[in-house]
């Protein structure tokens, strides 16, 4: 009964922002109440990433995950700082914690390297500001998507992401992909454009069909000595996941948690 | 009525002319910049916004301001504007029309500009920017050009323009209010996540958008015929004044509650704007200029016998735009980037070629004002004479 009357009160509430949608404040409410009520819940599959600071302390596994992915995505090398695309990639400790680290942090993990990535946000700021709806969360699995193709270029994403995830191609990006003795491009991931922003796809491609689902880093982190379980992947809806049973098991921090975006990958520190 | 802006006189043509130069100068940089990239412009993958979404929001204020003669003329019926109105909405109509060339040339990929309108996203403030802007744009040209159609044949307007009218006056603040939402409603960025940015845009487009009229309506009695009146000259400095005094209170504001409760993610950029952050202080020096400025200004605006001086009048609205361009066409937008989500300071500065695509929007903006303003000269010189 009290369902009822809950559900009942929210669509009446929500049919009548609907009519008001004409005016922004209603109409971003508006969009709003429906992302926070129905997307997050409706994915049937939500993957999740865990990462074990320790075990990515040596260098080779932590490059061996970023070379992997950029070799996997044609992730361009260009050499001004200013202007890289970065898809995985290390950040000392302090600032991918900035909200936990302090003065006492234990001495391991003063300036530590950390990996960081597109964290796949149960409720992603790039996605509810994006003009064109050139970035959403797929439904079925609650990746954070890019359509480098309808993509305008405007940027908003970048101002609106926490983490610092999303690069821009401020240049043509090919010119910058180191290719083989046969002017092969490392992988037969599509190119970027200049002009276009683009950030980590938890291999969407790779793991839609894959019976046992495991992006580039993680089985480049798994394949490295000493580097086995320092990435995990899997699905948080399946409580027999590898994740769920870490997540179970172990303390593990987010970044940033106190702006609810909700990311969806974990640290072990 | 049109044609008035197509005759003129030699001074009239070299104007055009220079803005003319100052358009193909800054097409040749954009023609570079759709080749090689944003890639010539100061931005980086820290600060990804830079010179053109600032004069963006510099410009929407000075779009807004226009409502600061439209009110009181047609709601208070106060006469005194009578002249000044369509100088109001005619620079309404430019600085819309350089807003969205600033939006355009920030584009990564333009040819795609109408994707927004393929597939409207009402929960990106973006869209309902568009939307506010476009439809200001439509409001004052239509409104601007058919009232004073009505003044050439001497006919009151018609009555259907009076409801437009009184829409123009809500949605002027609208484009001002969803142009502070694009920044505020980000909580990846502490700068600019606060309730007092949309009032604050509000009340220095209100100082900065008059003193533009005050200085183009003293430039136009100079060189021509045209007389907006010594009543309405004093009334707009009233309204400078008091738009420059609340903004500088909101300022103060601000600041206190970011240095009073004294979390870094709300000082640092502070910091970085007034005294530097990790040793970076490209745009200190910047704001104390600013900062003198306005408080000098407010000073001097507020004593009477300086305000109704107006050699001093002129001077100290130069000044009052100066001091809000620095804040808003430099700081507000770059300073939000700092520091980065990774805890980086990266500091802007704009390159030459930014710059003159810059300076090309800037006289794309001029030249459509100049025009209009032309045409209204040309008529109400003519009726003068009849």
């Amino acid at each position: 009964m009290d369902q009822n009357r809950r559900s009942f009160l929210k669509k009446a509430g929500r049919t009548a922002l609907g009519v008001g949608c004409g005016f922004p404040l209603l109409g971003s409410g508006c969009s709003a109440l429906k992302q926070g009520s129905t997307d997050a819940a409706a994915s049937p599959i939500q993957w999740a990433m865990v990462i074990d600071v320790r075990k990515c302390l040596k260098k080779e596994v932590r490059d061996a995950c970023t070379e992997a992915c950029h070799r996997a995505h044609n992730v361009p090398k260009i050499p001004d700082p200013e202007e890289e695309v970065k898809w995985i990639w290390t950040e000392q400790y302090e600032h991918v914690f900035a909200d936990q680290a302090h003065e006492h942090t234990e001495a391991v993990m003063k300036g530590a390297p950390v990996l960081v990535l597109c964290n796949h946000c149960t409720k992603p700021s790039c996605v509810r500001v994006c003009p064109t709806r050139a970035t959403w969360k797929r439904k079925s699995d609650g990746v954070v998507m890019m359509d480098m193709h309808r993509c305008i270029g405007c940027r908003y994403c970048i101002a609106a992401c926490p983490y610092g995830a999303r690069s821009f191609n401020w240049r043509d990006p090919r010119a910058h992909i180191a290719r083989d003795e046969n002017n092969q491009l490392p992988s037969d991931y599509p190119t970027r454009s200049k002009g276009v922003v683009e950030k980590c796809n938890f291999c969407a491609d790779r793991i839609r069909l894959a019976a046992k689902p495991v992006p580039a880093c993680v089985e480049a982190a798994n394949s490295v000595p000493g580097g086995q379980g320092a990435l995990t992947f899997g699905d948080l809806r399946d409580p027999d996941s590898e994740v769920c049973r870490i997540l179970n098991e172990k303390h593990t921090i987010c970044r940033r948690l106190s702006l609810g975006t909700g990311p969806n990958v974990f640290y072990i520190v | 009525m049109l044609e008035n802006a197509f005759r003129g006189g030699r001074r009239y043509w070299i104007l055009l002319g220079v803005w003319v130069l100052l358009i193909l100068l800054g097409l040749v940089f954009y023609g570079q910049q759709l080749t090689q990239g944003l890639t010539i412009t100061g931005m980086s993958r820290d600060v990804t916004w830079g010179l053109y979404i600032a004069q963006f929001t510099f410009l929407v204020g000075v779009a807004a301001s226009a409502v600061m003669v439209v009110l009181p003329y047609y709601l208070h019926n106060y006469k005194a504007f009578g002249k000044m109105v369509i100088l109001g909405e005619f620079l309404a109509v430019s600085a819309v029309v350089m807003c969205g060339l600033f939006i355009f040339v920030d584009m990564g990929q333009p040819m795609r500009v109408a994707n927004v309108l393929l597939y409207p996203t009402l929960n990106s403030m973006m869209f309902w920017d568009m939307v506010a802007l476009s439809g200001y744009l439509v409001l004052n040209f239509v409104i601007g050009m058919v009232t004073f159609d009505a003044e050439r044949k001497g006919a009151p307007a018609p009555t259907w323009v009076k409801p437009l009218v009184y829409l123009s006056i809500p949605w002027a603040v609208s484009i001002h209010t969803v142009t502070a939402f694009l920044y505020s409603g980000l909580e990846a960025r502490p700068f600019w996540m606060t309730a007092i940015l949309a009032p604050r845009f509000l009340a220095s487009a209100f100082a900065s958008g008059p003193a533009l009229l005050v200085l183009l309506a003293l430039i136009l009695r100079k060189y021509t015929r045209f007389d907006p009146g010594k009543e309405a000259i004093q009334k707009l400095a009233t309204i400078v004044t008091y738009a420059m005094a609340i903004n500088l209170f909101f300022v103060l504001v601000e600041l206190f509650t970011a240095l009073y409760s004294n979390m870094p993610h709300h000082v640092h950029p502070f910091e970085y704007l007034f005294v530097g952050l990790h040793g970076h202080a490209a745009l200190a020096p910047w704001m104390w200029v600013c900062e003198l400025l306005t408080v000098g200004c407010v000073v001097l605006l507020l004593v009477p016998n300086v305000r109704r001086q107006e050699k001093y009048l002129a001077m100290l609205c130069a000044l009052v735009i100066v001091a809000i361009w620095i804040e808003k066409g430099m700081a507000m937008v770059v300073t939000g980037f700092v520091p980065s989500p990774l805890g980086k300071v990266t500091e802007y500065a704009p390159t030459p070629p930014e710059i003159a695509i810059t300076v090309g929007v800037y006289a794309v903006g001029f030249l459509v004002l100049t025009m209009l303003y032309k045409m209204v000269l040309s008529v109400r010189e003519r009726l003068e004479v009849t």
